[in-house]
């Protein structure tokens, strides 16, 4: 029956054979949640702040098509191009189209997870383009081909060793020296070159502003100021959902987003963008792919708010054991658990289930988004439509079966068929049975609770 | 006051000296307790996985067991969790929904509606206190550590009442223990994992034993530690705050 391409748990059982490196992980990032910890409790008003930010945003989801269309107004107005994508491939055509238009064959990109998401990358360089991810985690992992594991920290799945193998491979540094000094000013030098001969800067958006039809993109390696100022073109993507009504509302977001993120009061660079020097040109993609069907459904609207601070990440306790790969999704975490499905469903299903529904999601969430609630109602949905395997099916179908009679759960109770339903392994045997593996299964009792009170209350 | 005594299947089958301690406790505190016998579950670990729509069987059997009860009381917050979040019975919707609104955790009775001020009972040891969850984040049982408020804990507040405990917080104070029902069994790895490090900052703090609200919680503990051949033990806050 239907099974997950690549399984969450799967990956992360073998993330899990490492044990240092699991170690590592974890408490990383669990660094970064103390951090925003922090930085959140130097704020007295921060729930406040939070309220206000979600309520911002419930209210510009809620009239996003009036915001779009004067964002894209005001934004003519200031001399810049405005596209409209309906998906991945329409935003790749477009930017490729800008990118022939202007007989260009090298480009640098500051982080954007939308183009991740759309697969950017790939398509250009089937294209005969090269492009240069100037992110430095971005470009350690463009480097060794894989996907970012964690939607501000992308290389953070890596530990000092591994990048210095990569740059010994691609920059050529000294084997085996991890100086983490010597590391980034060799990348430094390798960028520079790549940002002054590139004539195209891509940048993704941290907001949009409806009236004056700016974009802020927010860096702390100044990245995306360096790759728009060398360049002549500048190619900014967003998604529809990265509207704000007015630059007053800014402080709001940029007061959270880097605190929640990494626990500093503010990023390094906030570069608000609103028009092109004179002799170079901007353009602007927005791209639906799938946000407004994540929209129209009530349920998973308030995804939407998503500021992509990363702090549900940093928290996540399953997330931090088991990294973001395991989540084969551009954006992974509990954030990409709620949108990934929406996206592809049968890729996507056993996403939901990678979390014990903790919550901690949704209290660090800056925009409030009710996260772990979403995981579940996911996992209603997808069930009932049939993404999951046929033996779970039958467990749960023998149990709610069984729970539903008191006589069959009693009967069921004194022989180790309860226990079998209730723990479907119940068996001492490690293959067949999960939580034997690394743990002894509870002592059954001589009685029951019930037939204690039946025998000493009643 | 009457108090309905809801008593969790895994309880019921594996812990049933918990049972015992919540309907003795609660008899001390002066209620008078019902157990109905036809209980079985409250449908959770199927709704966890994504069967909520499976759970038709169980809520029927639920609203008909405490049907009329003033208090229904249960000595686990994931489950009451569940019940407040989720019981439907289009038949007797009503009802469904005044044991909604009726059902307490233990501990929350204890602290909100019968006031308790002080408990007869002693437990000279040393206690780490394992923060459930669907307790804290959930039914709001005590201060989490991502929001920004003053601290609480009602659970502590009683244990607190209990003569000789020490009782003892670890690092990352309420970082979830990894059970999360089935998914327990179906992402094992990262489960155990989870399990090992509360086990571990338990250790460091040299507990005799771990307490919490959810026996769920403390029974994937207690198979790590066991398997370990670790001398700690788990053992339900209602079975301290009865102790002795
Ligand atoms: S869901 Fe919330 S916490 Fe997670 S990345 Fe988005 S804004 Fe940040």
């Amino acid at each position: 029956m239907k099974e997950a391409i690549i399984n969450h748990a799967q990956s992360a059982k073998q993330f899990n054979t490492d044990e240092a490196r699991v170690n590592w992980h974890d408490e990383t990032l669990w660094m970064v949640r103390s951090k925003r910890d922090k930085a959140a409790k130097s704020v007295e008003e921060w729930e406040t702040l939070r309220s206000l930010a979600s309520s911002v945003k419930e209210h510009t989801l809620s009239n996003l098509n009036e915001y779009l269309i004067e964002f894209e107004k005001q934004a003519n107005k200031n001399g810049v191009k405005v596209y409209w994508a309906a998906d991945a491939k329409e935003h790749n055509e477009i930017v490729l189209k800008i990118i022939n238009e202007e007989k260009i064959s090298k480009v640098v990109k500051s982080k954007s997870m939308l183009t991740e998401e759309c697969h950017l990358n790939k398509y250009l360089e089937q294209n005969g383009i090269e492009v240069v991810d100037t992110d430095l985690g971005e470009r350690i992992v463009q480097f060794r081909k894989e996907i970012p594991s964690h939607i501000v920290l992308p290389a953070i799945h890596l530990k000092k060793s591994d990048v210095s193998e990569t740059f010994n491979q691609y920059l050529g540094t000294e084997k085996n020296n991890t100086d983490p000094q010597y590391l980034t000013s060799a990348a430094r030098v390798h960028l520079r070159e790549k940002f002054l001969s590139s004539e195209v800067a891509i940048t993704g958006v941290n907001f949009a502003i409806a009236e004056t039809g700016a974009v802020v993109v927010c860096t702390n390696e100044g990245n995306a100021d360096m790759g728009v100022h060398a360049a002549r073109v500048h190619i900014a993507s967003m998604g529809i959902e990265k509207i704000i009504p007015k630059a007053n509302h800014l402080g709001i977001f940029l007061r959270l987003l880097a605190r929640s993120a990494t626990g500093q009061p503010i990023t390094t660079y906030s570069s608000h963008y609103h028009r092109a020097r004179e002799g170079a040109s901007m353009h602007i993609v927005i791209v639906d792919n799938g946000r407004s069907r994540q929209l129209a459904n009530e349920n998973f609207r308030n995804s939407l708010k998503c500021i992509r601070c990363g702090a549900c990440f940093n928290t996540c306790p399953v997330y931090r054991r088991s990294s973001g790969h395991s989540y084969h999704n551009a954006i992974a975490g509990p954030i990409g658990s709620v949108l990934a499905p929406n996206m592809d469903k049968q890729k996507n299903y056993d996403l939901p289930f990678a979390s014990t529904l903790c919550g901690s999601c949704t209290n660090v969430c800056p925009v409030k988004i009710n996260l772990h609630e979403q995981l579940w109602k996911w996992r209603q949905l997808l069930t009932e439509e049939g993404y999951v395997s046929v033996g779970k099916k039958m467990m749960m179908k023998i149990m709610a079966f069984v729970l539903s009679y008191p006589l069959l759960y009693q009967i069921a109770g004194k022989s180790a068929r309860f226990a079998l339903t209730y723990f479907p392994f119940m068996l001492k045997i490690k293959k067949i049975n999960p939580w034997y593996v690394n743990r002894e299964m509870p002592q059954a009792p001589k009685q029951s609770f019930t037939s204690w009170y039946i025998q000493h209350k009643k | 006051m009457t108090v309905g005594l809801f008593i969790p299947c895994y309880i019921d089958q594996f812990y049933p000296q918990v049972g015992i301690a919540s309907l003795e406790l609660l008899e001390k505190l002066g209620c008078r307790v019902v157990f109905p016998t036809k209980q079985t579950c409250c449908g959770q670990p199927m709704a966890n996985s994504g069967f909520d729509h499976l759970s038709e069987g169980c809520n029927k059997n639920f609203v008909n067991n405490f049907e009329g009860i003033e208090y229904i009381v249960c000595p686990s917050g994931s489950c009451t969790l569940h019940i407040k979040e989720h019981l439907h019975y289009k038949e007797k919707e009503q009802e469904a929904e005044r044991i909604r609104n009726n059902v307490y955790e233990l501990s929350e009775f204890l602290v909100d509606v019968l006031q308790v001020k002080n408990v007869q009972a002693k437990f000279p040891y040393k206690v780490g206190f394992h923060s459930s969850c669907h307790g804290q984040r959930g039914l709001h049982l005590s201060s989490m550590s991502e929001t920004m408020q003053p601290a609480f804990s009602k659970p502590e507040f009683l244990l607190n009442m209990v003569d000789g405990i020490e009782i003892s917080h670890t690092e990352r104070v309420d970082e979830c223990c990894g059970f999360g029902g089935t998914f327990s069994v179906f992402e094992e790895a990262v489960s155990a994992r989870m399990g090992k490090d509360r086990v571990a900052a338990h250790q460091k703090n040299n507990v005799s034993y771990i307490t919490g609200v959810d026996m769920s919680c403390l029974m994937h503990l207690e198979g790590i530690l066991k398997r370990q051949r670790s001398d700690i033990k788990v053992m339900h806050f209602a079975e301290i705050l009865n102790h002795g």
